[in-house]
């Protein structure tokens, strides 16, 4: 350890400088286009429209967020997507939980299965999966409906869920439900004591990243939801695009902000676990 | 079940009297493992892999939108029409460098910050912070926010090339020669957090032992990062540079709400193309058949690929 360190220290003097030079780098080309995103959902349309716009809006102001909420019907299309992206959410979490245990816990061929189920299902455009899910949709009446847009949710979300379960499950050593066995415990007694409490983090970084999938999904959405009253929020926010003018470009911003806060502060909760549970995940499976 | 004959077949002949007892508590305990995957396997057997084999199947047919319309197997009408459908290969043609590009040039990007982040730098959380951020956005926020640094006349990207003195006056994403090589900057910039965070994750687990060895031997850094820390990292660089290639080629929204496929269909990715085939145009067995050519396509570069860093780690 001392022996390599004294050997970096020499060169760390020249490459020091120039690794900070790359991470602001990387700091500028990831944060710049939020910054200015940010930027512009508080400057004034004469602020948008001028020759030479500068940089920083000349005020703090919420005109454009009142604007965009007003004017691109931001309430409902939220409405929406909570109601589509909460119900998504509970059915993933209800009915991965078990099938995660069974996938982490018995040795059986159904984790091969539903291994190469989530590998398979990743290579296949969806567009394949589109077109038959529509008529299918359409024949029972689900096509402009928040149901049927929950539905395809809930089966585009269940293999990842699944795949993040399993693996925070696998973490937790099976001497534990042993241990309880032993005690006298019975099963569903040593799966509510002993392993719920410490599968709730995972199972908390599962439910809030299958919430933020359905939030921020686009192209199902399309597809499925034609009527405006139905439509979710990225699909508004696609609209309210076309309809983009100089003048607008402040209420675009200010409502795709609005948009994203959701997920950002979900994300944020969950990231650390977010990246382990992945990895974890990968690492057993 | 064919499920319990496979465990107790490579077993030795010797115990063959414990078997009825081993095989009575797996049959147990498979049925209890299968009864608490049903409620998640019935909906992905309905809704997922139903319709992905009829999708298939469709591509087959002759099948469009429209309730009364009659659906008939064409063979392979389809294909030999897609065979001289110029746009389509155009598109496709369109899709491997918008893929191939990002994901490349995403996996340097990615490695970079990764080792970057890796180190003891101070503030280093900042990028780490900024570099999940993009994963947390909708697609259409992603897009709408580069629409935003894109813009030709109030865009910071032309401002910023005005103010040194450049022709600040590029409609990047409406020029037919700068709007693929912008969207592929974009779609580096989207994907950045997945592959930033895998590899960080590999680097983490580099032993290292293994450096200090190699500095005690003489290497220096930019050996030890090409003899130590890239052959440890290598299944990990396989698994998400193939990962973002499925990703990138399979992306749609982001590019629908950035360039809707202009100008002139210079950014129309294959998805993009066969949406608009089937939902825009109604013809549905066509749209399959294009799906089905890109699963093709895919599936033989992914072939090549893995096999040939199986092989290689083999040697």
């Amino acid at each position: 350890m001392t022996l390599a360190t004294t050997l970096n220290s020499r060169t760390q003097r020249i490459t020091r400088p120039l690794q900070y030079l790359a991470l602001l780098g990387y700091v500028i080309f990831l944060g710049f286009p939020l910054l200015f995103l940010i930027l512009t959902a508080f400057k004034t349309p004469q602020e948008l429209i001028s020759p030479n716009p500068s940089f920083w809006p000349a005020e703090l102001n919420f005109d454009n967020f009142a604007q965009a909420i007003e004017k691109a019907n931001l309430i409902p299309a939220a409405g929406n997507s909570l109601i589509v992206a909460v119900s998504t959410t509970v059915i993933v979490t209800l009915i991965s939980l078990p099938a995660a245990y069974a996938l982490a816990r018995f040795k059986t061929k159904l984790r091969g299965l539903a291994t190469g189920w989530i590998l398979l299902s990743q290579v296949f455009p969806f567009i394949l999966i589109i077109i038959p899910l529509f008529l299918v949709l359409k024949q029972i009446g689900l096509i402009d409906n928040l149901l049927g847009l929950v539905l395809v949710y809930t089966v585009w979300s269940l293999p990842f869920a699944l795949w993040m379960l399993q693996g925070y499950i696998a973490g937790i050593p099976v001497e534990l439900e042993e241990a309880g066995a032993m005690d006298g415990a019975s099963r569903i007694r040593i799966l509510r004591v002993i392993i719920l409490p410490l599968l709730a983090p995972g199972l908390v970084a599962t439910s809030l990243f299958t919430f933020i999938s359905g939030w921020n999904e686009f192209f199902f959405a399309l597809v499925i939801i034609q009527d405006p009253a139905l439509q979710t929020l990225p699909l508004t926010l696609a609209r309210f695009v076309g309809a983009e003018g100089q003048v607008q470009l402040g209420q675009l911003a200010a409502a795709s902000l609005l948009a994203t806060i959701p997920s950002l502060v979900f994300f944020a909760v969950i990231q650390r676990r977010l990246t382990s549970g992945l990895l974890s995940g990968a690492v057993k499976g | 079940m064919t499920v319990i004959e496979t465990p107790t077949k490579g077993s030795p002949p010797h115990d063959s009297r414990k078997r009825p007892i081993v095989r009575a508590r797996r049959s147990r305990g498979n049925r209890d493992a299968w009864l608490l995957v049903l409620p998640a396997f019935l909906p992905i057997v309905l809704f997922s892999v139903y319709p992905l084999a009829q999708g298939v199947l469709l591509g087959f047919t002759d099948a469009k939108a429209g309730l009364d319309v009659a659906t008939n197997f064409n063979g392979v009408d389809n294909y030999t029409k897609l065979l001289t459908n110029e746009l389509f290969w155009n598109s496709f043609r369109i899709g491997l460098i918008w893929a191939f590009g990002v994901t490349i040039l995403q996996f340097l990007a990615s490695l970079g910050l990764a080792l970057l982040l890796n180190l003891d730098l101070r503030f280093r959380w900042i990028a780490r912070t900024l570099a999940l951020v993009p994963w947390a956005m909708p697609p259409v926020v992603i897009a709408i926010m580069w629409r935003l640094m894109l813009n030709p006349t109030y865009g910071p990207i032309n401002g910023g090339m005005r103010a040194v003195g450049l022709p600040g006056d590029i409609n990047w994403l409406g020029d037919f020669s700068t709007a693929l090589p912008a969207i592929i900057v974009v779609g580096v910039w989207a994907g950045m957090p997945q592959t930033t965070i895998t590899l960080l994750a590999g680097l983490q687990n580099v032993p290292n032992d293994l450096h200090e060895a190699a500095a005690l031997d003489g290497a220096g850094v930019w050996q030890r990062f090409w003899h130590v820390t890239l052959p440890a990292l290598r299944p990990i660089i396989v698994a998400i540079t193939t990962l973002d290639l499925i990703w990138n080629f399979n992306s749609f929204a982001l590019i629908y709400v950035l360039t809707a496929g202009g100008p002139g269909g210079q950014t129309m990715l294959p998805m993009l193309f066969a949406y608009n085939e089937a939902f825009r145009y109604g013809n549905f067995g066509y749209a399959a058949a294009m799906g089905n050519v890109m699963v093709v396509v895919i599936a033989v570069f992914l072939f090549v690929y893995l096999r040939g860093q199986a092989r290689s780690r083999l040697s």
